[in-house]
């Protein structure tokens, strides 16, 4: 099939997200609740989450979550995994049974590391570890039919399927994990095909992205990865900002900042008012990166290993609210989701239009300390 | 065997006037410039002799009692599928000249108009639409070469731009003027033109034929073309504007030069053009130092010395069957901007055998184009101007989201002055003033009506495209750039939707 005869697909969502800037984890009930709290924004045909500092043992290794169709497809992966990566680790995903998940597909992960330059099956040589790891993951996502790799960050991972969130965090078992960092997303496909593939997180190394709306550009978005060596193959527009993060953050090492600037860009007749600098500066972002500018109502929350990152689309078409509450900050569709599991927030806001809410790790943060169940987990229960 | 001339016998229009309305105020023959109306003193009748009109309805819009009316003439040859009646009446005429056939404007011929076979999306429920009465809906546009990243420094805890950008053009609609040269058409239309694009933020083109003297006041909206002949070129002139464009081709006539016979060559055109007057303005099919790709480098950069670097040069080219190719190596060899021209681009005067045949559809031309640039990675590297045919501001949102930065328009721009496309530019005597440097003809243009007339159209579409960006839940012209999901084809074949990138209407 030609890149653009890929379906886009449609839908609304809920989202939440937690963050401990001080590197506490936290376990996965309170991104749970807040999450089930936000019930009647998705349809039951996604849910997904995606969670930091969870694999302390693993911590320096790509941990590639992986999910296939049946086990021919999972060799397919496992062979093309031997000839490129080493493999460290490899393990079933544990799950449970639950009544309203039903057909999962293979569920694995495996930690690697990169081959090393001179190595016999180096398949790439002269890439940085990190783009070599989103080759293979272009290549396996791409070329192997029915497999997937959803998953490919050092220390974090998406966990994610067809379903409601909480029973899909049930299945995976995720109130045994904690992170520091979690989001969580609640879909409403309108046109899916029930694909486990196409729920959020998306993910490409350790940038995750949950997202709420329809990115009306992701026509040109997608071309426009392409010519960097992304390509879209899995049936949605969220895609598209999880390798505009990394190549636009990674790859051209613009700050966090600037990187949402991208995304949301003030209007010219803002950037006619601002000083000589900071005018040239937004001109230049608008004239070279026109192409990533993400158009149409949208939310999104986006994370990495060093902090998560709240924002609207420049005229705020979707809801986004923040709150604070001591280290810990909260992110979501509603505030009934935040204030579920966090009562009496310090300070709750709704982010303006393009404008991002940045949260980063506190220098010091030390994400290997004791996990911390916040308290109450959950208000309703 | 005929023994007159063949128009006398099958002319192509019939000139009806109503008896009961006619007064024999002679208007129509003082507007006819081809003499089709004549005034018999001895009876003080107006006639006509029909054989000499070419169908440009001046006459008829003149006429103050509306008592004109020009007809396609219903005389009919026999009907053939293959002899169709303009093959005959050429074969006539060629027998009688022994010329080579000459006509104007674009490719009137039913090739598929690929506009009319590509439709656009809108928003419904799950994304609003958005009203540009409201809200911000940006058309601003750069040209000019971009680079793949940007890099910045921290100053101060602030981001500071380090990259250092070639030239760029800022345009407030995606929308030039294209080139029409000094000589093809007259002052008055280019004043008109120029003053225009200086109203509207955009720009408009000198073409081939230099640049008037009083005209170098409007530089931040011009754009000065170097062609093969080279007329009015010097350092002066290249400076003149914001950018320099290189013609290589015109679609209406690709691989075919130009000429401009030296009775057109009057003193201010003489001047222009740096020739004596009367001499014949010769454009040769190639330029006489570009035989290949590393020579047009040559040039380019050569031009850029000239003018310090500082300003975008663009190429221009005819759409034909390598233009991806082509527009790949024009990128390399160091243009700013490429223009593409389609095969319905008009003309002041063209064979009408290459006019008919040559070259190819822009839609293709620039979906192809788009495409390899983007295959291999220099898109950023360049800005794509499309041209050749654009009828209104679908068009223009179509052209874009095949891929263009924006568009050229030429016929578009003469028809909003009063062209008729009547396809009789090249013989100099346009009744409505526009393709003819005959003073008595010419000053039925009025540059201030031109530049209000052009600044109005381009702010319909303005409008237009800002309704349709809107709807189809978009309020920056950048993210339609390209975005050919926005497009769905209708009735097109697998082929054709495979050039064009786009999937088929219900896909
Ligand atoms: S050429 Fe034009 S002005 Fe002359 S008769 Fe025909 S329509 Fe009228
Ligand atoms: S410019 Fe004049 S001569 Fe040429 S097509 Fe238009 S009306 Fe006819």
């Amino acid at each position: 099939m030609k890149s653009w005869q890929y379906q886009k697909d449609i839908s609304g969502c809920g989202l939440s997200g937690i963050i401990n800037k001080n590197g506490e984890r936290i376990t996965g009930e309170s991104i749970i609740c807040s999450i089930a709290c936000q019930h009647d924004r998705g349809n039951g045909l996604g849910g997904g989450f995606a969670a930091y500092g969870i694999y302390p043992d693993f911590k320096d290794h790509y941990a590639l979550h992986i999910m296939a169709d049946n086990l021919d497809a999972l060799h397919a992966v496992e062979g093309f995994l031997n000839q490129t990566v080493s493999v460290v680790h490899q393990e079933k995903i544990p799950t449970r049974p639950n009544k309203y998940i039903t057909d999962p597909p293979i569920l694995r992960r495996y930690f690697i590391e990169p081959v090393k330059e001179g190595d016999r099956i180096c398949r790439w040589p002269g890439l940085s570890d990190d783009d070599y790891i989103v080759r293979v993951v272009m290549n396996v996502n791409r070329d192997i039919k029915g497999a997937y790799i959803f998953s490919s960050g050092k220390n974090m991972g998406a966990f994610k399927g067809v379903g409601f969130p909480e029973d899909i965090a049930d299945f995976y078992r995720l109130d045994e994990y904690s992170g520091y960092i979690w989001t969580a997303h609640n879909r409403f496909p309108t046109n899916t095909p029930g694909w486990w593939g196409g729920a959020h997180p998306f993910t490409i190394l350790d940038w995750s992205i949950v997202h709420n709306g329809e990115i009306s550009s992701y026509g040109i978005n997608k071309r426009y990865l392409e010519m960097f060596g992304y390509h879209c193959t899995l049936l949605t527009d969220t895609e598209v900002v999880a390798y505009l993060l990394d190549l636009i953050i990674r790859r051209h090492g613009l700050p966090v900042e600037l990187a949402c600037k991208v995304f949301a860009p003030p209007f010219w007749q803002e950037i006619d008012r601002m000083d000589k600098e900071a005018k040239r500066l937004f001109t230049a972002i608008r004239m070279v990166y026109g192409s990533g500018l993400l158009n149409g109502p949208f939310a999104i929350l986006f994370a990495y290993n060093g902090g998560l990152v709240g924002l609207n689309d420049r005229v705020k078409l979707r809801p986004l609210v923040a709150a604070v509450k001591g280290d810990t900050v909260y992110m979501a569709s509603e505030e009934s989701a935040i204030r579920a599991i966090c009562p009496d927030p310090e300070k709750v806001w709704a982010p303006k239009a393009g404008e991002p809410v940045i949260v980063t790790m506190d220098k010091g943060a030390s994400t290997t300390k004791k996990q911390a169940r916040l308290s109450p987990a959950c208000a309703g229960a | 065997m005929l023994h007159q001339p063949i128009t006398k016998n099958y002319h192509d229009f019939i000139i009806e006037r109503d008896p009961e309305k006619c007064i024999q105020c002679q208007v129509c023959v003082r507007q006819c410039s081809y003499g089709a109306h004549i005034y018999n003193e001895k009876d003080e009748r107006v006639t006509e002799d029909e054989a000499r009109c070419v169908g440009c309805h001046r006459c008829e819009a003149l006429c103050p009692t509306e008592a004109l009316t020009i007809r396609r003439n219903p005389s009919e040859f026999r009907e053939n599928a293959l002899w169709a009646p303009q093959f005959i009446k050429n074969i006539y005429k060629q027998a009688d000249t022994g010329g080579v056939l000459l006509t104007g404007m674009g490719n009137p011929y039913p090739y598929p108009v690929y506009w009319d076979r590509m439709v656009l999306d809108a928003s419904q429920v799950t994304n609003p639409s958005i009203d540009p009465l409201r809200e911000p809906m940006e058309l601003r546009t750069w040209l000019g070469s971009k680079p793949d990243a940007i890099e910045v420094e921290m100053k101060k805890g602030k981001p500071n731009l380090t990259t250092q950008f070639l030239p760029q053009l800022q345009i407030n609609y995606p929308i030039l003027f294209s080139a029409m040269s000094y000589g093809s058409i007259n002052l008055n239309v280019h004043v008109g033109l120029a003053r225009a694009a200086e109203e509207l933020g955009i720009l408009y083109n000198t073409g081939e034929g230099g640049l008037h003297q009083s005209l170098y006041k409007y530089g931040e909206n011009t754009i000065v073309q170097c062609a093969s002949g080279r007329f009015g070129v010097d350092s002066k002139y290249l400076n003149a504007g914001v950018a320099i464009e290189i013609k290589i081709g015109q679609g209406a006539k690709p691989g075919i030069g130009g000429h401009l016979p030296g009775e057109k060559i009057g003193k201010e055109i003489s001047i222009t053009r740096m020739i004596p007057e009367g001499s014949d303005a010769i454009s040769p099919a190639p330029h006489h130092d570009i035989y290949s790709i590393e020579d047009l480098r040559q040039l380019i950069y050569a031009l850029k010395e000239a003018t310090d670097y500082e300003k975008p040069v663009f190429v221009k080219i005819a759409a034909v069957h390598n233009s991806a190719a082509i527009a790949s190596g024009i990128a390399r060899a160091g243009a700013d901007v490429i223009a593409i021209d389609g095969f319905r681009g008009g003309t002041g005067a063209a064979p009408t055998m290459i006019r008919d045949n040559v070259g190819i559809p822009i839609e293709l031309a620039l979906a192809s184009v788009d495409e390899r640039l983007r295959q291999e990675g220099i898109r950023n590297r360049v800005s794509l101007l499309a041209a050749g045919g654009i009828r209104c501001s679908a068009d223009v949102v179509k052209a874009i989201a095949l891929g263009a930065d924006a568009v050229y328009i030429g016929t578009a721009a003469l028809i909003a002055v009063g062209c008729t496309v009547c396809q009789r530019c090249y013989t100099g005597k346009c009744p409505w003033g526009i393709a003819t440097n005959d003073p008595y003809l010419a000053k039925r243009i009025n540059p201030d009506i031109a530049h209000r007339r052009l600044a109005n159209l381009v702010r319909a579409w303005g409008h237009e495209i800002q309704e349709m960006l809107g709807g189809m839940g978009l309020n920056a012209i950048e993210s339609l750039r390209g975005n050919r999901e926005k497009l769905r084809g209708v009735g097109l074949n697998e082929v054709e939707l495979n050039i064009l990138g786009i999937k088929h209407a219900g896909a």
